[in-house]
């Protein structure tokens, strides 16, 4: 029996690919060895202003361009592309959401808001033919900022009072209350600015409307095929079945990427089929700062009471989400935050309620993460201020309110983003503690803080839990089919940004089917290969095409060993298929391979090839009975789904110790260590990898990254000069990582979500560690030396608070 | 004002291309439109992410910041020029492919010019050396923790092949220290 | 972010080349392209003709004296940072050389087109006013020297007219016994400086020459003033402003640090070093 390939770090195949510099990523559709030939390039027309009304669109002077093929404005689209985008997922909460146009209509809520289409020769020329364009606008006044939205002074858009999408308030017991009797009480607010995605690879949409066939192809950069198939077959009102959407290689999405439509989205299968031509769209970067997507921005307000322990026995959060201009993908984000925010506690009693509110700015949703830092950032800023407040050790206070290991499946008595209860499957929150504690250094640090301050140096450590809601419903597919050749081939409807899904998903049928790892292919989010399939997000790839690729094998290899059973005149419990060739235990003679077994499900009249030929060897099946059974199909494949009744919980705990110059308050990570637990790992190196890739983008959320709008609206930032990611010399040199397993009960090879959770506790983490450095609070994230410099020279002239949040701990 | 085009001959990876193109055409979008080199991939176009990164004459240039009229009389490599002649994969992209330094592949082209011209003009790396050579380069997906090792584990293949060059079209070392030397 | 047209020539020599930029006003000279290509790509520029020096030859050399040290135009900052002879004669070259941009960026832009690019976020342009260095500038009228002090008169605006070529810039070699010392502060490596400092101390001379202060490259005269009031005495003459990075009070703060770090590693230089060799580059490492 030659060794499982679950649990192993399997080196990856996509790799053979990317390195040669054969991906294929969605600009490079259309392209040959001989170049790019007869693609048309599309480049978009973007408003300048983050509020206005639009008078007055003249396109005369682009059609005299050369090579510009079509140009088109909102007056130019009928029927649903008239309509505004779709409200993907509504709520009941969210009474006032809205969605943009494919084209602005009347009006623009935000700088980058997409107005007019050019289609032309290439982008060069396109891009000449958008600045020819003349636009007159009546200015209104933009909304810019929490504050701002909530003020009201003036509005996003005329019929929404108070700038007010939706307001959500949920309660679990009486946390008003509970509070009111606690021993204690304290109140922080909290603000955490936006960030956004930021894949090295924008959004493209490349379409071929083929006339001989009437079928439109869709090559676009998504993290859902099946979404955009729906999208653009209802808009352009072609029938589901006459849309196929394949995603390409993407070179990253973070979440960025699953929101869809968009405007291109529709606006390049629209044109290619009007000019009966290859149109492609591919965003620069600028685009994607202005026309994509955002998140993070919240701010929020903590009550809490606790008694001496630290114990919460009630804890009461208002936060507002800044949404940006539209409301496409409802109200996600923030249910997330309110819902991750109790992470492994049980805060007895709870009270969350939200205000989503619009600006003049660019769309909020999902980023990696996806309302959950913000949760946690809240969640861990309160235990540090309660530790602070009693003078108590900040791992003790935690401990005190985790769910213990024997309180699994625990109900936290919310309904989750899924719809679902937010009940927890499984973790220990205990055990994973003593790790991080064991990882960092945390009972040593703070005789190492002694002695560095004596050398008049200042270090801080923080510590951040989480709890992570991972493969969420409704279901993932997968189709597994054994070809004559030996080869598997697999297919499951979501994609992959990264992630290595065509590895993993390969050890997973390798190990179920026996076969070998090499003769599985297995392709991602195309609809023609499994058109039902619901997304790559909420770090469910993993658990959810993992576990229907893992029953579909399971239903393959119950078909191939009944076939061999009957080839080789044996029981099929005492078949075994190893490297593809199933044979009989104990007796290796006996043997058909994977291939042969191909040939005799299918009885074709006609031999094709050597594979026929040699199954003529082996006789299955009755004579007197039909050649295909009454309960089969022909072929030996294998389909399955998996829907989980609810979301299945990771968990993890970072911690980090930083020093912060004296003089100039820059910020170096001395030591950063993560304790993670996603239950079972198909391949650790991978898991590791996108742990790794979570901490780097968390350390850029909390050190470096923000969108910085000025009072107009417009984006400051808007490149990559100014929008600061981190380069390999603001990452640390290693990351302390240690595993836990905590399997999870709801999927066969019990397994959690793992993309996430690297990014979740950063802002709590290092807002606690620069707190314990400097001995003022930090309650504002990201945070910059600057910042840190001016929160300095008020601290020292500001008289100290008499509740005093977040002094060092002793 | 009219795109004149200009014919100019670009040698990549060692095979000699005549296009027509504007003045403007940027060098990364000749490679990748007009030869149908798409390896090489562009991130921002304003210099800032190195995804475009290719070798010039050897030596390590932002594909998205020149034109394709400048590179003429130049010597272009792009990752394609990496792979063996037999398309085996040249011992940094086998380093990458060891140390899982790559998971989207988007930036990895403009990190494996880099390695390969850093390793060429440094071959034996220190660590801070290792994680200096790759310094100018963004990856949003890995977090760089194996990018580093990948760049360790070539060094380690490139001193231990026999062979000096990594495919077809690879030229000129990088970065000489003699003085006054034109580049 | 593609440019918009533009004609182009690729001269084979400066007279060529002089002519060319003579004939037309709104032309622009490519040399390294680093700061030029991504104006272009952003449509923030748009010059109607591009006049590619990359072709011309014997505009690469440098030329290292006792004396100085002379770059041609065509010179990359790489080659620059790689010349033991220009480090050793002018070793503030090398020091500020090493925080401009990243190395790939290096390998194609020019020193003398950072110099005439006049941004006061650069590092070579300071440094070429703190050394009290020249431009060589060519144009169909002849060929004449801007002293640094006469090249910057505002924001990203040299004293060079529209068809003025730099040929070279002058570098004066450091004397005996002086020291010199190059830091600066970035959000991340690579970046442009929130604040940077050079200083050239000379016997009890002190001048300290800064970047991302001003509007355009300033150089501060700190001699006779103590060390630990010369940060003070230097945001006198400075105007630090505020941006998306840093406050006003911050980069203030910077200019305090900085002075401070600079003018001691250069007086280290002094101590340390004999009088034919120099000592090693930067204390501080980004």
């Amino acid at each position: 029996m030659t060794t499982k390939l679950m649990g192993t770090p399997v080196q990856r195949v996509e790799d053979q690919r990317f390195l040669r510099g054969q991906g294929r990523y969605v600009d490079d559709i259309g392209v040959g060895p001989g170049g790019e030939q007869g693609v048309l390039h599309a480049a978009v027309l973007r408003s300048p202003h983050a509020h206005a009304r639009i008078l007055d669109i003249d396109v005369d002077e682009v059609l005299d361009l050369e090579g510009v093929h079509a140009v088109w404005t909102y007056d130019d689209l009928a029927g649903p592309m008239a309509e505004p985008l779709p409200l993907l997922i509504p709520h009941p909460a969210l009474t006032h959401g809205r969605t943009q146009y494919a084209l602005a209509k009347d009006e623009v809520n935000h700088v980058g808001e997409a107005i007019a289409f050019v289609v032309a020769d290439d982008r060069y020329v396109a891009e000449d033919a958008v600045g020819r364009i003349k636009v007159s606008y009546d200015f209104l006044p933009p909304v810019v900022g929490i504050d701002n939205a909530r003020a009201a002074a003036n509005l996003v858009h005329d019929d929404v009072p108070g700038n007010v999408g939706a307001r959500l308030e949920q309660n679990v017991g009486d946390a008003p209350a509970a509070i009111a009797k606690a021993p204690h009480r304290l109140e922080l607010d909290l603000t955490i600015e936006r960030s956004a995605c930021m894949p090295m690879e924008g959004r493209g949409t490349v379409a071929r409307w083929d006339a001989d066939i009437n079928r439109m192809q869709v090559w676009t950069s998504t993290q859902t095929s099946t979404g955009v198939r729906a999208a653009v077959a209802v808009k352009l009102e072609l029938d589901l079945g006459q849309v196929d959407v394949i995603t390409p290689d993407v070179g990253g999405g973070f979440g960025v990427k699953i929101n869809h439509p968009w405007p291109e989205e529709l606006l390049v299968p629209m044109a290619a089929r009007t000019l009966g031509r290859t149109v492609k769209f591919t965003e620069d970067r600028r685009e994607h700062f202005i026309s994509s997507a955002h998140e993070r921005g919240q701010v929020h307000h903590v009550t809490v009471g606790f008694d001496d322990d630290g114990r919460l026995h009630g804890l009461d959060v208002e936060f507002w989400h800044d949404h940006g201009a539209y409301t496409p993908y409802g109200l996600i984000v923030p249910i997330i935050t309110s819902t991750q925010l109790l992470g492994p506690y049980k805060p007895q009693n709870y009270r969350v309620v939200f205000e989503s509110l619009y600006t003049n700015t660019v769309m909020v949703t999902p980023y990696r993460g996806a309302g959950r830092p913000q949760g946690c950032y809240t969640m861990e800023r309160t235990m540090d201020a309660i530790a602070a407040y009693l003078g108590k050790d900040r791992t003790e206070v935690r401990a005190v309110n985790f769910i213990q290991p024997d309180e699994f499946p625990y109900d936290q008595g919310m309904i989750f983003q899924d719809g679902r209860e937010l009940e927890y499957d499984s973790g220990d929150y205990p055990a994973s503690l003593e790790k991080i504690k064991a990882l960092i250094g945390w009972d040593d640090f703070p005789t190492f803080q002694k002695s560095m301050a004596a050398a008049g140096r200042k270090v801080g450590i923080g510590l951040a839990c989480y709890v992570e809601g991972t493969g969420v419903g409704p279901y993932e597919g997968a189709h597994v089919h054994i070809e004559t050749s030996g080869k598997v081939k697999v297919a499951t409807g979501l994609t992959t940004q990264g992630q290595g899904h065509a590895t993993v998903f390969a050890q997973l049928v390798a190990d179920e089917l026996g076969c070998s790892f090499e003769d599985v292919e297995v392709v991602t989010g195309d609809t023609r290969r499994m058109p039902y399939a619901v997304g790559t997000f909420a770090s469910r790839a993993a658990v959810m095409s993992g576990s229907a690729i893992h029953l579909a094998a399971k239903r393959a290899k119950e078909k191939v060993l009944k076939i061999a059973a009957d080839a080789l005149e044996a029981s099929p419990d005492d078949l075994q298929i190893v490297d593809g060739v199933v044979s009989v235990k104990g007796s290796p003679g006996t043997s058909i391979d994977l291939g042969t077994v191909s040939v005799l499900s299918n009885p074709l009249r006609y031999a094709f090839d050597e594979a026929s030929k040699a199954a003529t060897q082996f006789s299955v099946g009755d004579p007197g009975k039909p050649p295909v059974p009454e309960d089969e199909e022909p072929g030996l494949e294998g389909k399955d789904f998996y829907s989980p009744e609810r979301a299945t919980f990771a968990s993890g705990m970072h911690a980090v110790i930083v020093e912060t110059d004296p003089l100039t308050a820059e910020i170096t990570i001395l030591k950063y260590a993560v304790v993670h637990d996603c239950g079972h790992l198909i391949n650790p190196m991978i898991v590791e990898g996108q742990i790794h890739g979570g901490v780097a983008q968390g350390i850029g959320g909390a050190l470096y990254e923000r969108m910085a709008y000025d009072e107009s609206g417009q984006l400051l930032n808007a490149s990559f000069m100014d929008f600061l990611m981190p380069y390999v010399t603001e990452i640390p040199d290693t990351i302390a990582i240690d595993h836990l397993e905590t399997p999870s009960p709801l999927n066969p090879l019990g397994i959690k979500g793992a993309g996430e959770a690297g990014v979740i506790p950063s802002a709590a983490v290092f807002a606690a560690a620069i707190e314990d450095a400097e001995g003022f609070p930090i309650t504002a994230m990201p945070i910059s030396p600057s910042e840190l410099f001016e929160l300095r020279s008020r601290s020292l002239v500001e008289p100290v608070e008499t509740t005093p949040e977040g002094t060092p701990a002793p | 004002m009219t795109d004149e085009l200009h014919d100019v001959r670009m040698t990549v990876n060692g095979v000699a291309h005549d296009v027509r193109v504007p003045a403007r055409r940027l060098l990364s979008d000749a490679l990748r439109h007009d030869l149908g080199l798409t390896g090489t991939h562009v991130g921002c176009e304003h210099g800032v992410c190195g995804a475009c990164t290719v070798l010039v004459d050897g030596r390590p240039m932002r594909s998205c910041l020149m034109f394709a009229v400048s590179a003429v009389d130049a010597e272009i490599t792009t990752v394609e020029g990496l792979t063996g002649a037999d398309g085996s994969l040249g011992p940094v992209q086998q380093a990458f492919a060891e140390c899982h330094g790559l998971q989207c592949g988007f930036c990895t082209p403009g990190f494996l010019t880099t390695i390969t011209a850093g390793l060429r003009e440094n071959p034996h790396p220190t660590h801070e050396e290792c994680r200096d050579m790759i310094a100018g380069n963004l990856c949003r997906c890995t977090g760089y923790q194996n990018i580093v090792k990948a760049v360790e584990r070539a060094a380690e293949l490139v001193s231990t092949s026999s062979t000096t060059g990594e495919g077809a079209g690879s030229t000129t070392g990088a970065g000489s220290t003699s003085d006054g030397e034109t580049a | 972010m593609k440019p918009a047209p533009f004609d182009y020539v690729r001269p084979g020599s400066l007279p060529e080349a002089l002519a060319a930029l003579a004939g037309e006003p709104n032309a622009k000279v490519l040399a390294g392209g680093q700061s030029l290509v991504p104006l272009l790509s952003m449509r923030l520029a748009a010059p109607s003709l591009l006049v590619d020096i990359n072709g011309i030859p014997g505009l690469a050399d440098i030329t290292v004296t006792g004396e100085g040290v002379r770059l041609g135009a065509l010179a990359r900052h790489a080659d620059v940072l790689a010349s033991a002879e220009a480090r050793r004669v002018q070793p503030l070259l090398a020091m500020a050389l090493e925080n401009v941009a990243h190395a790939t960026i290096r390998n194609r832009g020019t020193t003398v087109g950072s110099i005439v690019h006049a941004d006061a976020a650069a590092e070579m342009p300071v440094v070429l006013k703190l050394l009290g260095g020249s431009v060589e500038v060519a144009s169909v009228r002849g060929t004449r020297t801007i002293d640094a002090d006469d090249l910057y008169v505002g924001p990203l605006e040299s004293s060079l007219a529209h068809d003025e070529v730099a040929v070279s810039a002058y570098f004066p070699a450091l004397p005996a016994g002086a020291g010199v010392a190059f830091d600066e502060i970035a959000r991340r490596h690579g970046d442009y400086a929130l604040c940077g400092a050079a200083a050239l101390v000379d016997g009890d001379t002190v001048r300290v020459g800064y970047l991302s202060v001003n509007d355009v490259p300033t150089v501060v005269d700190l001699t006779g003033v103590p060390l630990s009031d010369m940060g003070e005495a230097a945001l006198e003459g400075l105007e630090p402003a505020g941006d998306i990075h840093a406050t006003a009070a911050y980069r203030a703060q910077l200019v305090r640090v900085l002075t401070e770090r600079v003018v001691r590693a250069a007086r280290e230089m002094v101590s340390t070093s004999s009088t034919t060799e120099s000592a090693s580059s930067t204390t501080e490492d980004n």
